[in-house]
């Protein structure tokens, strides 16, 4: 009963191309994609839609006001007023405005944002797009949002524009290093840059308790932090949001865009958000396993969606809580801090293998990253509570 | 299937690198350009060679396209200003080409293909890399420490 209730979306996709047996295997093939894709984008423009009211709710109650609570039950339905209010708006096009870049900025961000769903593992046979390199098509199709940001910051030929859309190159290069070498102590344990398989690696439980997530070792903790703390600057979100800093230059990149584009923009934001969460959790939270033996006959997306949730959950937490830091700042704690660490992970990792995997393997681990920190911590200490401002930028 | 995909690509690859060559606007070249490398990873993906056309994407869309456009950003003031025709460029150009058709004619006959050549896994790549070529990754690896401790070294600021 479980088993078919797990399945049953795989079931549900056989099913439909049950109905082209007999035809060419290139129907049936391209079929087989289309209804990939077509769930992928109904699933996630849906979760985006609830994203955007709820956290307005949930930023609302932080800040201890009501929230959006006027259009349907609870305020439910103010996506759907903010999508026709975004759809009937004008769009703005500048005179001076390199038209075909300027356009061709947000799709080329959307497109990035959705492809990187692809690869994820949603449920036990459910990626839609299993290749044997998926955590380096993820990193490859989001290194393109860079030129996509340049793009609209260029294209719009507007000084705030490309001001923002310089900031954001610059922290999304800085973060790229440090998500991306977080993810190797991974890619190393497992020996696989698939996804499927970097599930499956963490599939059974220690004395039959607690679940073998990369989460629950030293260097997986360590690593799990700074890529959530890098995949915070990559989405653009508060406290690293400086490339949209509104007090300082309007809307960056996205300054001169208006209605829908503007739409498109904000979802890309949103969709990047969910992927790289969703890789987050792939890779340090078990992906879809259950947290326990126990439970494991909830089906297993439940299982993902809910990890989905609560990773979103703390994205809003985040946002409401604190406040934005410098680009200064976010630089410096990139590349004397989040960079060292991400190395020490791949170290303390491979202390972990070659000490046995196992609480020997642990306590190494757990020495070399407490070290590691200890000593950063005392290298990058100023000793000055506040020290004066130094501007290395915009001189 | 195989054969559809292979025409619309090539065009597509093919039309983006005639823009990157023809048109009047520096910074449509150096993204037409960034188009006409998605075709060729898209060849790289249709043969079955992913890591190759991941790597691709990666070092040229992530970095060098963005290198580019940057450089375009910050170098050029006269971005529309005709410099007349130039010879260098047709010197440099023939030369390209001539190499390149020297190299194709070389190789045996494109036209046999192997039938069965499995596709190299990353694993494989991977395995490759660090054994058999363990020294030469190195030594891109050193210099590639290099080239960034000088680009710091150029942009830091002298105390006062």
């Amino acid at each position: 009963m479980s088993k078919s209730i797990d399945q049953i979306f795989v079931s549900a996709k056989h099913w439909l191309l049950s109905w082209l047996d007999g035809s060419p295997s290139w129907l049936i093939q391209i079929t087989s994609s289309l209804i990939n894709i077509f769930a992928l984008l109904a699933v996630f423009l849906t979760l985006f839609a609830l994203m955007s009211v709820l956290e307005r709710k949930i930023l609302g109650r932080i800040q201890n006001r009501y929230g959006p609570n006027r259009v349907g039950p609870f305020g439910l339905f103010q996506p759907v007023a903010d999508g026709i209010k975004m759809l009937i708006k004008e769009d703005i096009v500048p005179v001076r405005a390199d038209k075909s870049v300027h356009f061709l900025a947000p799709i080329l961000i959307a497109a990035a944002a959705i492809l990187a769903l692809g690869v994820i593992p949603y449920g036990r046979n459910m990626t839609p797009f299993a290749i044997d390199g998926g955590i380096l098509f993820f990193f490859a199709v989001g290194s393109t949002t860079e030129l996509a940001v340049f793009m609209a910051g260029w294209g719009s030929n507007n000084k705030f524009s490309m001001l923002g859309a310089m900031r954001a190159i610059a922290q999304m290069f800085s973060y790229e290093l440090p998500l991306l070498v977080t993810v190797l102590p991974v890619v190393m344990v497992v020996g696989s840059l698939g996804p499927d398989r970097i599930v499956a690696a963490q599939a059974e439980y220690t004395y039959g308790l607690v679940p073998r997530w990369f989460v629950f070792t030293p260097w997986g903790a360590a690593a799990f932090i700074l890529f959530f703390v890098s995949g915070l600057v990559e989405s653009n979100r508060t406290p690293f949001d400086v490339p949209e800093g509104e007090s300082e230059i309007v809307a960056g990149h996205m300054t001169e865009y208006s209605g829908f584009k503007y739409a498109t923009f904000f979802m890309a934001e949103y969709i990047g958000m969910f992927a790289i969460s969703g890789l987050g959790l792939t890779l340090f939270l078990g992906g879809w396993h259950a947290p326990a033996r126990a439970l494991e006959f909830v089906p297993s997306y439940m299982w993902f969606f809910g990890k989905l949730s609560v990773l979103l959950l703390v994205y809003v937490w985040v946002r409401g809580t604190l406040p934005r830091t410098r680009i200064d700042q976010i630089m410096n704690l990139a590349w004397k801090f989040m960079l060292p660490m991400a190395f020490t992970c791949v170290i303390a990792a491979a202390v972990w293998h070659y000490a046995g995997r196992g609480l020997r393997g642990w306590l190494w681990s757990l020495i070399v990253i407490a070290s590691v920190y200890i000593v950063l911590s005392i290298v990058l200490d100023t000793r000055r509570k506040f020290a004066p401002r130094v501007y290395r930028f915009a001189e | 299937m195989n054969t559809a995909a292979f025409i619309v690509i090539a065009i597509v690859t093919l039309s983006a690198a005639m823009a990157a060559a023809t048109l009047r606007k520096l910074m449509h070249a150096a993204l037409s350009f960034a188009l006409a490398i998605v075709g060729l990873a898209a060849f790289f993906f249709l043969v079955g060679a992913e890591f190759v056309g991941l790597a691709l994407v990666f070092i040229y869309i992530g970095a060098v396209a963005v290198l580019i456009v940057f450089t375009i950003l910050l170098t050029r003031r006269d971005v529309q200003k005709d410099r007349g025709f130039n010879w260098s460029g047709v010197l440099i150009a023939a030369a390209v080409l001539a190499s390149l058709t020297w190299s194709i004619l070389k190789t045996q006959s494109t036209a046999i293909v192997a039938p069965h050549i499995r596709a190299l896994t990353v694993k494989q790549i991977g395995q490759a890399l660090m054994t058999t070529y363990v020294w030469p990754m190195q030594c891109v690896g050193l210099l590639l420490t290099a080239a960034l401790i000088g680009a710091l070294l150029l942009v830091i600021e002298e105390k006062p």
